[in-house]
């Protein structure tokens, strides 16, 4: 029988580990799922164990050459000024023994994922250990060696021929993915995310659209810094609704970067908890819509494991399983649980507090931007309608 | 940096014996809007889109003249042209289009036309100085504008094993006590920088709190 959805994992997820203090932290992947198992919500049928990603499917989206000096590394056999070359070894994206099969396991993953949907052995899939957007072809680069959504893309053109639409609601630009397919027509890439004004990586404006035959098939949404729940929602909303109608894919590839969040150290965002219920819950009805359900969703950023990830990600879990929107306070066992290896005091409620933090006073000059930012974004297919 | 290195050497060009019909196809095909006319490769004049317009009829006008797209460039074409050289500096091409408000530059070199340089390119060119186009991240710090500020900022980014895609020294406001240092730094988690910085009595101004009214 057609299971819902499969949560795609192993404990060897967590062998993707630059170093106790990188803020990178697959700890979260643990958090999350200690916190559905307690709420009883995976059944053990539901747990499918990832595969690796072969040499062969690496190279679908990166070069040969990347590839043997991440295995290189991987064996401690690189120098620091020969891996930046090729981004690794540096203090974002460290050395670590066993990388490049810590890596291929996330990528593997997402292929899991994937297979599990357009196999049809079930309707939904989550792989909370992919989602590395930033991996270049031939480059490593913010905190990501390979591009799990690249080659999870190119694998689902090629083996099933699908049009694939990614959407990456991570704080970052999803660069790595953008880049890949900037040419090609048939998969559209869709990002919304902090502007690149003063944030990593510093692309994803407006006027990225694609090129040549693939002009009209990339999407950027650069909201401001501090932009709060409302404004986020409404653009991530209005903007994946059009661009869905417009490209009509077979299959929807989800990145849950869970960075945006008011807490988040690295990034400027205002947003709570709010728009991680509300992101998957779009994501599932425009599958539905446009894809028979075809719905793969994968991890990403999220740097405040604690208190933000694991509810942000269980929401994923909860909208593909048609559980509704739990409220109040977290399962007691969970937070006893981890509240003593946990740095901060963990947030006990599904919300966040309403007095999070201070009004922002610039409130509507930041929305009036996003609106005209959203306006500009979407133009070109608002004028061919 | 050079105008050879940022010019485009495929310049689309016609004839003085080619219409105005020909330039207006031509402008709207290949979405241009300065055509250089030459022969045998040296560099006659220059046809604009202005140039085009102010001689055609009206698009309001009721009377056609079709005659007028006929009218070979010759007679229309500028030919009082300023023109650039492949080894002059990229500034000093920018300060020519600022001071004479001019929106393209041909560039010859033994009398023959050997690229072309647009006020688009300029900007390009900008934009790759400020290394927006590379993955990285901004920081603004404020320095006391003296000798040596630089360089206790540059050790910091050195401490911290961190690459510089891009330095830029602009003015503070009216205060010609300090300067602002825009730096592109080619890291995804500058947190412990900014720490260093704040440490080392250095005022980031970016990334802040959202009371700094930036």
């Amino acid at each position: 029988m057609k299971k819902q959805a499969s949560f795609i994992f192993s404990p060897d997820q967590l062998n993707y580990e630059f170093s106790e203090t990188h803020p990178f932290n697959q700890k979260r992947i643990v958090l999350t799922k200690d916190l559905l198992d307690i709420m009883n919500t995976i059944d053990p049928d539901e747990i499918v164990i990832p595969r690796t990603a072969t040499d062969e499917e690496l190279l679908l989206a990166h070069d040969a050459k990347y590839i043997e000096i991440v295995k290189k590394a991987s064996k401690g056999e690189v120098s620091e000024n020969i891996g930046s070359i090729y981004g690794i070894g540096t203090e974002d994206t460290p050395f670590f023994p066993g990388m490049h099969e810590a890596s291929a396991l996330l990528v593997g993953g997402t292929l899991t994922a994937i297979e599990e949907v357009m196999e049809g052995r079930s309707k939904y899939a989550l792989n909370l250990g992919g989602g590395l957007h930033h991996g270049f072809q031939g480059k490593a680069s913010g905190f990501c060696i390979y591009n799990d959504s690249s080659v999870a893309i190119k694998y689902l053109q090629q083996k099933y021929g699908a049009r694939v639409l990614y959407v990456d609601t991570d704080a970052h630009h999803g660069d790595g993915v953008q880049w890949t397919f900037y040419d090609d027509p048939n998969v559209c890439t869709f990002s919304i995310h902090e502007t690149g004004r003063y944030l990593f990586p510093g692309t994803g404006n407006v006027t990225e659209r694609g090129n040549g035959a693939g002009y009209g098939t990339s999407f950027n949404f650069p909201v401001d810094a501090f932009t709060e729940d409302e404004s986020f929602l409404h653009i991530y909303k209005t903007a994946l609704r059009e661009v869905a109608e417009y490209f009509k894919p077979d299959v929807i590839l989800t990145q849950n970067g869970a960075d945006a969040h008011y807490f988040d150290p690295l990034t400027h965002l205002y947003s709570t908890m709010k728009i991680y219920e509300e992101i998957p819950k779009l994501a599932k009805e425009i599958a539905d819509e446009f894809c028979d359900g075809k719905w793969i969703a994968i991890g990403g950023g999220g740097y405040d494991i604690w208190r933000v990830v694991p509810r942000a990600w269980s929401h994923l879990w909860f909208t593909m399983k048609d559980i509704p929107t739990p409220t109040g306070r977290l399962p007691q066992e969970w937070l006893d649980k981890w509240q003593p290896e946990s740095p901060v005091e963990l947030i006990e409620t599904w919300e966040d507090p309403d007095d999070m933090y201070e009004p922002v006073p610039r409130k509507n000059d930041i929305n009036e931007k996003n609106e005209q930012m959203l306006s500009r974004a979407l133009h070109v297919i608002r004028k061919t309608k | 940096m050079l105008v050879q290195d940022i010019m485009k050497t495929d310049v689309i060009t016609l004839n003085a014996t080619h219409t105005m019909a020909d330039a207006m196809l031509l402008m709207k095909e290949k979405r241009i809007r300065h055509i250089p006319i030459v022969e045998n490769g040296r560099l006659l004049g220059l046809v604009t889109d202005r140039d085009v317009k102010e001689a055609s009829p009206s698009s309001i006008s009721e009377r056609l003249e079709p005659s007028l797209y006929e009218t070979t460039l010759d007679k229309i074409m500028k030919t009082d042209l300023l023109i650039g050289h492949p080894r002059d500096f990229a500034e000093e091409a920018a300060l020519m289009f600022y001071t004479y408000e001019i929106g393209c530059l041909p560039i010859v070199s033994n009398y023959e036309l050997v690229g072309i340089l647009t006020k688009t390119d300029l900007l390009y060119n900008y934009i790759e100085l400020t290394g927006a186009n590379q993955p990285s991240s901004h920081i603004q710090i404020r320095v006391p504008n003296f000798s040596g500020s630089l360089y206790e900022v540059a050790k910091i980014f050195r401490d911290n094993n961190t690459n510089v895609l891009s330095v830029l020294v602009y003015p503070y406001q009216d205060n010609e006590e300090y300067k602002i240092l825009a730096v592109r730094i080619k890291r995804m988690n500058p947190l412990s920088i900014i720490e260093s910085l704040k440490a080392q009595g250095f005022e980031v101004l970016w990334p802040s709190e959202p009371e700094m009214g930036v």
